[in-house]
């Protein structure tokens, strides 16, 4: 298992290779510390990255150095067990959540002395909150198995002692208190029985779990769910008996960087910084498959089909959070009319057009739409959450709007509601009928929002990209690939021609066809064949595209116009004068309505039925854009005769 | 596990639990020989092995070493 240390955080993007060095460097130009601090933070960062960032705040704070736009937060921290990693997890992830963190740690095991002395490290810190870390060994738990008079008497003695430290904290600060639940051992005395037989060591944790919510209730306090953090990744992982024989450790240090997110969340939710509006890309994401090239009865939405149930168990998983108060926003590059209609007629469907407060459906680019739906919602950019299964969409998003909190998701459908569960986007200290009502608030009436002119810097963010364009001309290797293209794809199709594998096949031989299959790669990983050409040779000077068919996965990426540069190449070494093309109107492809012209074409005239027809002088120029070029498999090209005599 | 590849994933060990790519490593090296490796980046040194090399050192195996030969042998003799 790769990553098996800290696979829980996968919600969170990839640290660089060069994190420690980035970490040593903060500081050194203290504009936008915060900011840059908060962006180490948002990788998924395993204890001992978690501890060089630390240190390296820890740094540019003694250096006088201003960590705003975060918001300080001093934490204080009794434990009865080894809590110097702990402090160091909680500082960096607590970044993360927006927050300059600062961790005053009691001694260890002096949990008790430093709650009620006033003098106390921790009580005279002034402290916004403290974190009672006490673990089960941390309570007289004494088992009485069978003894239940004795068990309700040790259960006593620990809330008294939990309560005793809260007491002294209250008097001597104006400290929230953030309470623990135990993590109970793993090790069984009788095994089923210990759950139900009062006394036993699972009968008390059970027990004094529940009579702490009573205790953070009496004191004003909240709980963060360490038992459910826990029982999430295993009892038996989270318990080291080496880490606690050698160091006192609590629980294995690979979960320091998930107990301090669970910590993390609770304060950031305290201080009311949770996130409100969820935005949903549709194709892949909601449903699998692309519903313009697809149709309602293509897309996988249905029960009985396991990739159909993991889409819809995460529209199940939405809805749930829509009931609790999430507003639903999407962003989906698709003809509006188009992208709505799964919502209208696949009977499938969990979300439906009213479980949504904005939908946006057009072909701009994303964080132009995040940032309508935000004006159009009034809600801040750090109150959203954008879940897109593109890579692409997603780290542009990352990079434009730094604000939006955006999930890696996994490859499998299967793990998407999990994945977005785990992140804890949503996290809350109370459920108010407020929260209960919000939803209705904003009317699901998925309305359009108006789009703010463009700011997204897209070209440079297309640079970052590393992309590979290959382009060969149809083979028996692609011949499959390039017939399933043909037919299914329906938005980015200039003719909506289709032909068969065998016509396919017919073509790669037949030297009046100029056919050409489009391959990308960028550092996302290997984008597979995304289009497919056709031109027929119908003279000496003359080839006309006969098809032209893009996937709109890699729309915005000037895969097109790099394509029409390779294009003219060939023409122009074989003396073409002029590439004609057609715009064959259908339901679905007025994406490519202006295709043409964007690329410098001059209309020659319409013909019936909304088709226009187009054409280009070969010795056009034409703009290059960052992409690596590989051109494969073209047969030397014939000069013109004559040329050289 | 070739014994080659050991060393340079120890080395690789010691650069992420100290947060340095500038340490280099040698037999006769001790923690009084890096700034910062007190008992407890002590631990997370040993914390951080086991899992880079999918080991388990046992309290009284860690109590023995006294260098960073000390360790690569241990390391060696694990992964043999």
């Amino acid at each position: 298992m790769e990553d098996s240390a800290n696979f829980e955080l996968s919600w969170l993007p990839k640290a660089p290779g060069d994190f420690s060095k980035q970490c040593r460097s903060l500081g050194s130009q203290t504009a936008e510390c915060g900011a840059a601090v908060r962006k180490l933070a948002g990788y998924r960062l395993d204890t001992n990255q978690l501890l060089s960032l630390s240190k390296a705040i820890e740094r540019v704070r003694s250096e006088g150095v201003s960590l705003a736009p975060l918001r300080p937060y001093r934490l204080g921290l009794i434990s009865n067990s080894t809590s110097d990693f702990v402090t160091g997890a909680l500082t960096a992830t607590a970044a993360r959540h927006g927050i300059d963190l600062e961790c005053i740690a009691a001694g260890y095991d002096q949990a008790v002395q430093e709650s009620l002395d006033a003098h106390s490290a921790v009580n005279s810190s002034a402290p916004d909150g403290v974190l009672i870390a006490i673990d089960w060994r941390g309570l007289p738990i004494l088992p009485s198995p069978g003894d239940s008079e004795r068990g309700v008497e040790t259960l006593r003695a620990s809330i008294a002692h939990l309560r005793l430290m809260a007491t002294g904290i209250r008097q001597n600060t104006k400290a929230t208190c953030i309470f623990q639940t135990l993590a109970a051992p793993p090790e069984a005395l009788f095994g089923s029985l210990d759950r139900l037989l009062p006394g036993t060591t699972r009968w008390l944790i059970d027990e004094i779990n529940r009579a702490i919510r009573d205790l953070a209730s009496e004191t004003e306090g909240i709980v963060v769910d360490i038992a459910g953090a826990a029982e999430t990744v295993g009892l038996a992982n989270w318990h080291s008996p080496e880490q606690w024989n050698i160091a006192k450790l609590a629980f294995s240090q690979d979960y320091a960087p998930l107990y301090a997110e669970y910590v993390c969340r609770a304060i950031s939710a305290v201080r009311g910084a949770t996130r409100r509006c969820l935005v949903l890309d549709l194709d892949n994401t909601l449903w699998g498959g692309v519903i313009g090239d697809d149709g309602v009865n293509g897309i996988r939405v249905a029960q009985g089909d396991a990739d159909g149930e993991a889409y819809l168990a995460l529209q199940s998983y939405i809805l749930a959070l829509r009931n609790r108060g999430v507003v639903l926003a999407v962003s989906s590059k698709n003809e509006d009319e188009t992208a709505r209609s799964p919502f209208r007629e696949h009977p499938d469907m969990v979300l439906r057009e009213e479980h949504f407060a904005i939908f946006q459906a057009n072909w701009n680019d994303k964080p132009t739409n995040i940032r309508a739906i935000a004006q159009e919602l009034s809600l801040g950019l750090d109150s959203f959450v954008f879940v897109d299964d593109n890579p692409f969409e997603r780290e542009l998003v990352r990079q434009s709007l730094p604000e939006v909190a955006v999930p890696e998701m996994p490859e499998d459908p299967a793990r998407y509601a999990r994945t977005l569960a785990a992140a804890g986007y949503f996290e809350s200290v109370v459920f108010s009928e407020e929260d209960r009502k919000r939803a209705s608030y904003y009317e699901g009436n998925a309305r359009r929002a108006a789009l703010q002119k463009q700011v997204t810097d897209l070209e440079a963010y297309l640079a970052s990209l590393k992309m590979e364009i290959t382009f060969q001309p149809f083979n028996e290797v692609g011949r499959a690939r390039i017939a399933q293209l043909i037919n299914k794809s329906n938005q980015f199709n200039l003719t909506t021609k289709r032909y068969t594998e065998s016509d396919v096949a017919r073509m790669e031989a037949d030297p009046s066809y100029f056919t050409l299959q489009v391959r990308l790669t960028d550092v996302y990983g290997d984008n597979g064949m995304i289009s497919v050409i056709i031109c027929r040779k119908d003279s000496t000077a003359e080839w006309e595209i006969d098809l032209w068919l893009m996937s709109c996965r890699v729309l915005g990426r000037r895969v097109e116009n790099m394509a029409l540069r390779e294009l003219v190449g060939h023409a122009r070494r074989a003396g073409v004068q002029t590439l004609t093309g057609a715009y064959i109107p259908t339901a679905r492809n007025k994406l490519v309505e202006r295709h043409y012209a964007s690329l410098g074409f001059n209309q020659v005239r319409g013909a019936k039925d909304g088709a226009t027809l187009w054409e280009l002088d070969t010795h056009v120029d034409l703009p290059t854009f960052p992409m690596t070029v590989r051109s494969l498999g073209f047969p030397e090209t014939a000069m013109p005769a004559g040329r050289f005599f | 596990m070739q014994l080659s590849e050991i060393e340079p994933k120890l080395t690789k060990a010691f650069h992420k639990v100290f947060g340095d790519d500038g340490i280099a490593l040698s037999p006769s090296m001790t923690a009084a020989d890096v700034p910062g490796w007190d008992s407890l980046t002590h631990i997370r040194l040993l914390l951080t092995v086991e899992r880079e090399f999918r080991i388990r050192i046992t309290a009284s195996e860690a109590s023995k070493l006294q260098t960073v030969g000390d360790l690569m042998q241990l390391v060696e003799a694990k992964v043999a």
